[in-house]
């Protein structure tokens, strides 16, 4: 077997000393970097993101096959001259101020992470001033908050209300999620999208920041 | 540890015992078969030949319970074994010989169809938790003298796992024998590896056909295996009280016990029952009544302590439609059942008082089977202990998604049952097409029916297997067979 396929198969198996051991071998082997991204470990990676959003696998598998793509991306990095980095794109979340349930937020995060984002975590609690102020500095692409309770909803309103007045190009999408977010509550605060769990979350973003 | 259930302490079930023996040693059974009579003379049982009844005695009976198997196993079409009947294994098998289907496409009863039978075989087929076929359903496309051989015909040329059936007449046990013998090979590998469980039906209050004694006596000469089905209805044709039942349900089934072990000592046998409350109000036999189920479940002890495999109609439901009735009426018979460790659970895929079979119902009761088998796992330390260095994992890394330790135990620790049973939060059930549990159940109905690809029969055995149907079915003016390319 042709040793990309070999990194795709053993990222899709979430086996990250084999990814490991055979992007190295890539690399020693003088394969160009972006060769070995674009045709292993994303080839893998993309297998698993269908397989996940056909709910034919599950969180543990996407989380081990993003364990094993970082085992090989990791040696991959310092290869690519600046900029050159195929970047997915950066994303801020957290839980809004006023509310302290951060698991689901936790595990957007993880999953985002997953599947090849930079994710800043605020954490909990977080004032509207913080999600934008870093957004912006970032250059992140999307702003993601949470909330658990409904008494914490209209803050999600203020933060999307912040960010236009600082921020009036639309530049930075927003995604909200938590269980009293639907589409409709999504829709009347002005919010870009939402999701409604973790997978679904990822989806959305992925679909904000488009094909990279 | 196996989580257990209990209704009767053991004086009681003494108690009963000692009390459903006298009964048959002062009132008797009636017994409409003279070949049965004779033998029950024979071993000095006082017999009324013109009047067909039988007065039995204490010996008879323990000499009949020393012979009787603690436990047996079916095997599947190829021989390999599925169902091992003993202490408290429990193993599932859809309701038996429904006279209707529920039609997903309109929610109507009608008549089932040689094309019903062959879907119900191919589902039971995929079917994990469902350990043996029943011939669950009654098709009406062919004579009424061969519905019983019909059924099991079909079970066998497109099932592969054992078969809980059994006769209508006398008759039709020679042909159902044979097709038996066809899968296995020869009579010897047939008692070896039993294929079938027959069901034999005392009639309540202390009554035997001629049909079914003769039943009860065909099944012990080849050692296949019965299961006796006593239904005392409380209130009605038994004492009203729950105990008042048991001694009955108990009086009947060990006559049908002396019937089978005088025969052929050792014939295997399950101590089963289909007894119900009647409720007055309706007039009906409420099989989803939990009085009916508390019946089956200490029965299913009375049988243990007397040192028999047990077998009993529960994990089904009385209602009309796959609606919440119909899940809480046999998840609470599944889990009672299980718990009691009774070994063959009749029910899944049943309704409306054992007359009614639904395949969606049988996908979903899948489901219910399987989280009751998980139930019986109970609660394991799995590398548990010390559970520190876990919390440690989990401070440092946030979650546990991955641990070595979450990865190992996952599958173990929890069952995941299909999509039928709805996990998802409402905007993912939404956005997955807001589907009912109905139409949840049809859509892995028809799943499982497209994986389905074919038995492991042999061509041959098939062949022979329609041979001998096409032959019984000519005996009564059938030229042929219904198609069966559905």
């Amino acid at each position: 077997m042709e040793l990309l396929e070999q990194i795709s198969i053993s990222l899709q198996k979430g086996d990250h000393q084999k990814v490991y051991d055979l992007t190295k071998e890539a690399i020693n082997n003088n394969l160009p970097p972006k060769e070995i991204l674009d045709d292993g470990l994303l080839v893998g990676m993309n297998v698993i993101s269908e397989k996940f959003r056909m709910h034919e696998i599950f969180l543990p598998h996407v989380l081990l096959a993003a364990k094993a793509m970082y085992a090989g991306l990791d040696q991959l990095k310092p290869l690519f001259i600046e900029g050159e980095m195929p970047n997915r794109g950066k994303v801020v979340i957290g839980t809004v101020h006023g509310d302290l349930h951060d698991i689901g937020k936790n595990l957007v995060g993880i999953m985002l992470k997953g599947a090849g984002f930079e994710v800043i975590d605020l954490g909990k609690n977080v004032p509207a001033e913080n999600f934008v102020e870093t957004a912006i500095s970032e250059e992140a692409d999307v702003i993601g908050m949470s909330t658990l309770l409904t008494t914490t909803v209209p803050v999600m309103k203020n933060v999307i209300e912040l960010l236009k007045s600082k921020q009036p190009n639309g530049k930075v999408k927003t995604i909200i999620g938590g269980a009293p977010i639907t589409g409709e509550v999504a829709m009347e605060m002005g919010a870009t999208t939402y999701g409604y769990d973790a997978a679904n979350a990822v989806e959305r973003v992925k679909q904000l920041v488009g094909d990279r | 540890m196996r989580p257990k259930l209990k209704f009767l302490s053991e004086d009681l079930i003494r108690q009963i015992v000692d009390e459903s023996v006298g009964i048959l040693c002062k009132l008797g059974v009636e017994l409409n078969n003279v070949e049965v009579l004779s033998m029950l003379s024979d071993y000095g049982a006082e017999v009324d030949i013109p009047n067909n009844h039988v007065t039995l005695k204490e010996d008879i009976i323990q000499k009949a319970l020393d012979t009787s198997p603690k436990s047996f196993k079916l095997y599947d079409v190829s021989g390999v074994e599925t169902n091992d009947f003993s202490g408290y294994k429990v193993h599932f098998t859809p309701g038996s010989a429904a006279l209707n289907i529920l039609d997903y496409h309109d929610n109507r009863i009608r008549k089932p169809l040689t094309s019903d039978y062959i879907k119900y075989a191919k589902l039971v087929n995929g079917l994990d938790h469902i350990k043996s076929q029943s011939t669950a359903i009654i098709p009406a496309d062919v004579h009424d003298k061969i519905s019983d051989s019909y059924r099991l015909f079909l079970s066998l040329l497109y099932g592969d796992k054992p078969v809980i059936t059994g006769t209508f007449t006398i008759e039709a046990f020679e042909v159902m024998k044979n097709m038996q013998i066809t899968v296995r090979g020869t009579e010897a590998e047939l008692k070896e590896k039993p294929l079938t469980v027959f069901s034999a039906c005392p009639t309540s209050p202390l009554k035997w056909s001629d049909v079914t004694s003769q039943n009860v006596v065909d099944c012990a000469r080849y050692s296949i295996p019965v299961e006796f089905i006593s239904m005392p209805l409380s209130g009605f044709i038994a004492p009203v009280t729950l105990t008042g039942t048991l001694v009955q349900h108990t009086a009947e089934t060990l006559s049908g016990i002396v019937i089978s072990q005088l025969t052929n000592p050792g014939a295997p046998m399950l101590y089963g029952g289909s007894p119900a409350i009647f409720d007055v109000r309706y007039e009906t036999t409420p099989m989803g009544a939990i009085e009916t189920m508390m019946i089956d479940c200490a029965y299913n002890e009375i049988g243990k302590y007397l040192g028999l495999p047990t077998q009993a109609y529960i994990a089904l439901s009385d209602a009309k439609q796959l609606d919440a009735q119909a899940g809480l009426e046999t998840g609470i018979g599944a889990t009672l059942a299980a718990l009691s460790g009774i070994n063959s659970i009749s029910g899944p895929g049943m309704l409306d008082f054992e007359s009614c079979f639904s395949l969606e119902k049988l996908a979903l009761d899948n489901e219910i089977c399987g989280m009751t088998l998980r139930m019986l796992e109970g609660i394991t330390p799995k590398e548990d202990f010390p559970t520190l260095p876990r919390l440690e994992e989990l401070l440092q890394e946030g979650h546990l998604l991955i641990s070595d330790h979450s990865m190992k135990y996952l599958n173990e620790e929890q069952y995941f049952p299909k999509p039928i049973i709805d996990r998802a939060n409402r905007p993912r059930w939404i956005d997955e097409g807001s589907l009912t549990l109905g139409e949840r159940a049809h859509r892995q109905v028809k799943e499982s029916l497209d994986q389905y690809s074919s038995n492991s029969l042999s061509d041959d055995v098939k062949k022979e297997l329609v041979r001998l149907m096409e032959k019984e079915a000519k005996k009564y003016g059938m030229d042929a067979l219904p198609a069966r390319d559905v």
